[in-house]
C-alpha cells in the first residue's frame, strides 16, 4: 500500500515540482515563535469560521430565492420545511457575528503587541482590507432575509452615499436600481455576497497569509526571532525560537478551534438569536417600506462606528460629516503603521502611557457600540428618571467617547514621537527554553 | 538579430504607451455596460409613474399616506390653529423660508410648503438617513419637546419637523423634508409626481 501512495507521489512531484516546496515553506518549515499565547488563536478560529460560512452559505443558496416576493418565505421555508435547514442557517447567522468576534479580537491583539509595525504594515494593510470587504459581505448578507430590518438597514446605509456632494442621489438610485430598495437591490446584494466579495475575500486571505509569511510571525514579546540566535531541532540556520507550524501549532490550534466550537455549537443550539443580537426581533417582520421599525439599529459590529456616524451633527446643509467620521474611524486604523512611531511593539515594553490610552480606546468601542446599539438610549431614562434630556444626556456621552476613539490616534502620534518611556526588549522570547 | 540591432528605446517606450493608452480605453468602455447596468431598469422607471391621489375623505388634522415610487407620500389636512402655529416656530427653525431649494419646487416656497395652504404635501422620508417621521399633530407638550405644535417626529435619530415639515434646530436632519411634484386636479383630487401645468 504504501508504495502505492508513494508512487502517486513520486508521480504528481515530477510533474509539479513546486507544491512540495510551497507547502513546507508554509507548514512544515514555516518557525514560528514558540511563545504564542492565547491571543494567537483568533487568525486560525477566523479561517475556520469562513470556512463554515463558506460551506454553510453554499447550502443555503440551494434553497434561498433572491427576489423580493419570495426572499422572506424562502427563509422561513429553510427554518421550518427543510431538512436540517434551521441548523444550516444558524451556523450561518451565528458564524457571522462570531467572525466579527474572532476578528476584532485579533485586531485587539494586532494593537497589544503592536504587530501592525515594521516589518508587517503590509500584512497589516491586507488585514484591513479583509475588515472592509467583510464588513461590505456582512451588510449584504442581513438584507438578504427581506425583513424589515433588512430593508431598513439596507435603506439607511445606501442613503449614506446620498451625503456625497452633487452625485449623491443619483449614486443612491445607482446602488438600489430603483426608488427604493427592491427587488433589484436584493438580487445584485445576493450576487456579490455569493460570488463577488467572497472571491474577494478569498483572494486578500491568501495574501495576508503570504504576506505574514514573508516576514514571520510577530509574538507576545515583539521580539524578531529572525534577528535573534539561529539553530534549531529542525535546521542549523533557522531561528533557535522558532518551531515548525505543522506540525507544533496546527495541534496547537486544534485545541482552540474545539474549544471555539463548543461555544460556538451552544450558541447554535440554545441562543441563536442572542437574545436579538445575533439577530433582531424586528427582522422577524417581512420588509415593509410604509413602516419603519422603532428603533433602527445594525447588527453589533457595526454598531461602534453607526454610534459615530449619529454623534456628529449635520451643519452646512448636509450630513456628510458624520459619514466622513464613521469612515474615517476606519481610515485611521489602516495608517496605525504610520501614526504610531514607536519602535517597540510590545505592549508589554511600551510605556504606561499606550496601556492607558489603548485601554480607552478598547472602552470607547465598546462604550460606542453600545450607543449605536440603543443599550444607553434605555439606560438614560432609568438613571436619570423619565425627565431627563435623553438625547442631550445621550449626545454628550457619545460625542465625548467618539473623542476619545478619534483621541487615541492623535495621543499615539505625539506620544510616539516625544515622551514614551519604554522598557528594555529583551534579546530574545521570554521562556524560550 | 534582435539580439544584434540597436533597441530603439523611443520607439519601444511609444509602442508600450500607445497600446497601454488604447487598451486602457477600450477597458474603461467595456465597463461602461456593466456600470449601466446598475441603473434603475425600464421596469422600475415605469412604476416611478405618477400617483392620482383622491382627498376628498381626508377629514381636518388627519394624514393620509399615499405611495409614490415606493415612498411615502403624506397629504395632511392642516386645521386653522396648526396653520396660525407655523409662524411662531421661525426661531426654532433651521431653515423657516425654505431657502434650500433643493426640498420644494417653487410653487410650494411658502410658509406653508403648499400650494393650497391647508393642503400639506409631503415626502413623509426623514433627510437625515431615509426613516418615516411619526405624525404628531396635537399642539401640546411631547416627551421629546415641551413646546410642541404639532408636526412630524422621527423614531431613528429623533428628528423633529414642524407642521410644515420644516426642520428644528440641533437635530441630525440637515434639512426639511422634501415636497413633491404634484398639482390639483379638482378639488378632491391632486396628481403626485407631475408638476402644475405651466410651472414645470
Amino acid at each position: 500500500m504504501a508504495s502505492v501512495f508513494a508512487n502517486i507521489g513520486n508521480w504528481v512531484n515530477e510533474r509539479a515540482p513546486g507544491m512540495m516546496p510551497v507547502y513546507r515553506k508554509h507548514m512544515t518549515e514555516y518557525y514560528a515563535p514558540k511563545n504564542f499565547n492565547f491571543w494567537y488563536y483568533f487568525g486560525v478560529l477566523a479561517m475556520v469560521v469562513l470556512v463554515n460560512q463558506i460551506l454553510t452559505g453554499i447550502f443555503l443558496t440551494m434553497n434561498y430565492k433572491p427576489s423580493a416576493a419570495e426572499a422572506f418565505a424562502s427563509v422561513e421555508y429553510i427554518m421550518r420545511d427543510v431538512e436540517w435547514g434551521w441548523l444550516i442557517r444558524y451556523m450561518h447567522s451565528t458564524g457571522a457575528s462570531l467572525f466579527f468576534v474572532v476578528i476584532y479580537l485579533h485586531m485587539f491583539r494586532g494593537l497589544m503587541y503592536g504587530s501592525f509595525k515594521k516589518p508587517r504594515e503590509l500584512v497589516w494593510l491586507l488585514g484591513m482590507l479583509i475588515f472592509l470587504v467583510l464588513m461590505a459581505e456582512a451588510f449584504m448578507g442581513y438584507v438578504l432575509p427581506w425583513g424589515n430590518m433588512s430593508f431598513w438597514g439596507a435603506k439607511v446605509i445606501i442613503s449614506l452615499f446620498g451625503t456625497v456632494p452633487w452625485i449623491g442621489d443619483s449614486l443612491v438610485e445607482w446602488i438600489m436600481g430603483d426608488y427604493l430598495p427592491a427587488d433589484a437591490t436584493l438580487n445584485r446584494f445576493f450576487a456579490l455576497h455569493v460570488i463577488a466579495l467572497p472571491l474577494v475575500l478569498l483572494l486578500l486571505v491568501v495574501l495576508h497569509i503570504f504576506a505574514l509569511h514573508e516576514v514571520g510571525s510577530n509574538n507576545p514579546d515583539g521580539v524578531e526571532i529572525k534577528k535573534g540566535p539561529k539553530g534549531n531541532r529542525w535546521s542549523p540556520d533557522k531561528p533557535a525560537d522558532g518551531i515548525p507550524f505543522h506540525p507544533y501549532y496546527t495541534v496547537h490550534d486544534l485545541v482552540g478551534i474545539g474549544f471555539f466550537l463548543l461555544i460556538a455549537a451552544f450558541i447554535i443550539f440554545y441562543a441563536p438569536t442572542f437574545g436579538g443580537w445575533f439577530l433582531e426581533h424586528d427582522n422577524f417582520l417581512p420588509a415593509n417600506n410604509l413602516a419603519t421599525p422603532t428603533h433602527i439599529k445594525p447588527v453589533w459590529y457595526f454598531t461602534p462606528f453607526y454610534a459615530i456616524l449619529r454623534m456628529i451633527p449635520s451643519f452646512f446643509g448636509t450630513a456628510i460629516w458624520g459619514v466622513l467620521a464613521m469612515f474615517g474611524a476606519i481610515v485611521l486604523l489602516f495608517l496605525l503603521p504610520w501614526i504610531d512611531a514607536g519602535k517597540v511593539k510590545s505592549i508589554r515594553y511600551r510605556g504606561f502611557g499606550y496601556k492607558v490610552a489603548l485601554g480607552l480606546f478598547a472602552l470607547s468601542f465598546i462604550l460606542l457600540a453600545s450607543v449605536g446599539a440603543g443599550v444607553t438610549a434605555e439606560l438614560i431614562p432609568e438613571w436619570f428618571g423619565a425627565n431627563a434630556d435623553a438625547t442631550f444626556i445621550e449626545n454628550l456621552f457619545g460625542r465625548i467617547w467618539t473623542a476619545v476613539y478619534f483621541g487615541f490616534f492623535v495621543f499615539l502620534w505625539f506620544y510616539s514621537r516625544g515622551i514614551e518611556k519604554t522598557k528594555p526588549v529583551p534579546e530574545r522570547v521570554t521562556a524560550h527554553d | 538579430m534582435a539580439n544584434d540591432a540597436v533597441v530603439d528605446k523611443g520607439r519601444r517606450r511609444f509602442l508600450t504607451a500607445t497600446t497601454a493608452v488604447v487598451g486602457g480605453a477600450g477597458a474603461v468602455l467595456a465597463a461602461i455596460p456593466f456600470v449601466k447596468s446598475w441603473e434603475p431598469s425600464a421596469r422600475a422607471k415605469s412604476a416611478g409613474a405618477p400617483v392620482l391621489a383622491d382627498i376628498s375623505k381626508i377629514e381636518p388634522g388627519q394624514k393620509v399616506t399615499f405611495e409614490w415610487r415606493g415612498l411615502p407620500v403624506f397629504v395632511v389636512n392642516r386645521t386653522k390653529a396648526q396653520l396660525d402655529a407655523l409662524a411662531g416656530e421661525d426661531s426654532r427653525l433651521r431653515d423657516p423660508k425654505s431657502e434650500n431649494t433643493a426640498q420644494q419646487p417653487a410653487y410650494a416656497q411658502n410658509e406653508a410648503r403648499s400650494i393650497k395652504p391647508e393642503w400639506l404635501v409631503i415626502v413623509g422620508i426623514c433627510t437625515h438617513l431615509g426613516c418615516v417621521p411619526d405624525f404628531f399633530p396635537e399642539l401640546k407638550p411631547e416627551p421629546f419637546d415641551p413646546n410642541w405644535k404639532g408636526g412630524f417626529y422621527c423614531p431613528c435619530h429623533k428628528s423633529r419637523y414642524d407642521m410644515a415639515g420644516r426642520v428644528f434646530e440641533g437635530v441630525p436632519a440637515p434639512a426639511n423634508l422634501a415636497v413633491p411634484k404634484y398639482h390639483f386636479v379638482d378639488d378632491a383630487h391632486i396628481m403626485i409626481g407631475v408638476d402644475p401645468e405651466g410651472k414645470a
